[in-house]
């Protein structure tokens, strides 16, 4: 069976939304929109050679996961200079209640994966699992600890 | 709990945050040498045209906007899946498609890909490239100088499926007799370009 891939276009479209919604929820404001232009940019170089179409957007968010992580990494391991102005400050994605995005930033990784890929990337548990590794039983497990650590920190 | 599972879910707008950074990405796709067809949507006296380009050429010239997802949807099975909106990869055609329409063009500059088009169509294709401008040919003619002066139905065929009309021009192709034939744009659009090309009188 041959597979049909949309034109790239039509997924940028149609996608760019819950990716960046996605990626601002697991690295922040600051840095979703490197993330993204990482994101789709992997996401390109792919496309031609990808043998599945069946589910595109979870695809995508494997790949926005990917990228958020590595970001992660490297932020961790060179920390920016205090006072440097961020490049691009200004125009960084706008995100309501910031205490409780902070704090989901703040929960263990695989807490905070489990967390943004069920409830921003409203994916089910068994992509979460596919996503963060692990079982879906662990998957669940992790969400609802994260949920109990950010009811906690949030206060509502 | 029910409010917090709420907030996680709908978080804040980012539509035009999105399509900003779409945007750019845009920018870096073809800066890195990502996109196998860019296309765009160009403003015409015949209503909007789809254009769309390769490395090697343009590919596909489509008139009618309301079919664009079925042109874009071909070109990815046919050419390649990365496929973007890039307007500026597509600057000099509409330029010089402007200034054709306006009658300050006689010939267009723009390299042409051909991969769409193969055998007996490719040939009576390339032979309507010939035809100069202000000129009309014949079915008939087109047939023969593609190599089967028989064929002309066939002939019709190719040039109903151009994949690159104004640019290899289908429209200077009238019937033997001297009526005007189909067009891919209607008749009132061959017209139009016969006319404006000096071809026919009004």
């Amino acid at each position: 069976m041959t597979v049909r891939l949309p034109p790239f276009q039509a997924l940028l479209d149609e996608h760019r939304v819950e990716v960046l919604r996605f990626l601002t929820a697991l690295a922040g404001p600051q840095d979703a929109e490197d993330c993204f232009q990482e994101t789709f940019l992997a996401a390109l170089r792919a496309y031609p050679k990808l043998r599945d179409a069946s589910n595109l957007r979870g695809w995508l968010l494997t790949i926005a996961h990917r990228k958020a992580m590595d970001h992660h990494r490297s932020r961790v391991k060179r920390p920016e200079p205090v006072g440097e102005i961020p490049e691009g400050a200004g125009d960084h994605v706008p995100e309501a209640e910031p205490a409780l995005w902070d704090a989901v930033r703040a929960l263990p990784p695989r807490q905070r994966t489990a967390i943004v890929a069920r409830y921003v990337g409203d994916l089910s548990y068994r992509e979460v699992a596919s996503i963060a590794g692990g079982s879906e039983e662990a998957a669940r497990r992790n969400a609802a600890d994260g949920l109990a650590t950010l009811r906690e920190a949030w206060g509502r | 709990m029910k409010e917090l599972e709420r907030v996680l879910r709908g978080s804040s707008d980012l539509d035009r945050a999105a399509a900003e950074a779409a945007r750019r990405l845009t920018e870096r796709a073809v800066t890195d040498d990502l996109v196998d067809v860019a296309y765009s949507f160009v403003d015409s006296p015949f209503g909007t045209l789809l254009v769309a380009s390769t490395k090697k050429g343009l590919v596909t010239l489509a008139f009618h906007p309301e079919s664009a997802e079925d042109v874009l949807a071909d070109l990815a099975k046919r050419v390649s899946p990365r496929v973007l909106e890039a307007p500026s990869e597509l600057d000099a055609i509409r330029r010089e498609l402007d200034e054709y329409f306006e009658g300050r063009r006689r010939d267009f500059e723009t390299p042409l890909d051909w991969q769409l088009v193969h055998g007996f169509s490719e040939r009576v294709l390339r032979a309507t490239a010939r035809i100069p401008y202000g000129g009309v040919s014949t079915y008939r003619d087109v047939a023969a100088r593609a190599g089967n002066p028989r064929a002309m139905r066939a002939a019709g065929n190719a040039l109903g499926s151009n994949p690159l009309p104004i640019l290899v021009p289908c429209h200077r192709v009238v019937r033997t007799g001297g009526a005007i034939g189909n067009y891919g744009g209607g008749t009132d659009m061959k017209k139009a370009l016969l006319t404006l090309e000096g071809a026919i009188e009004e």
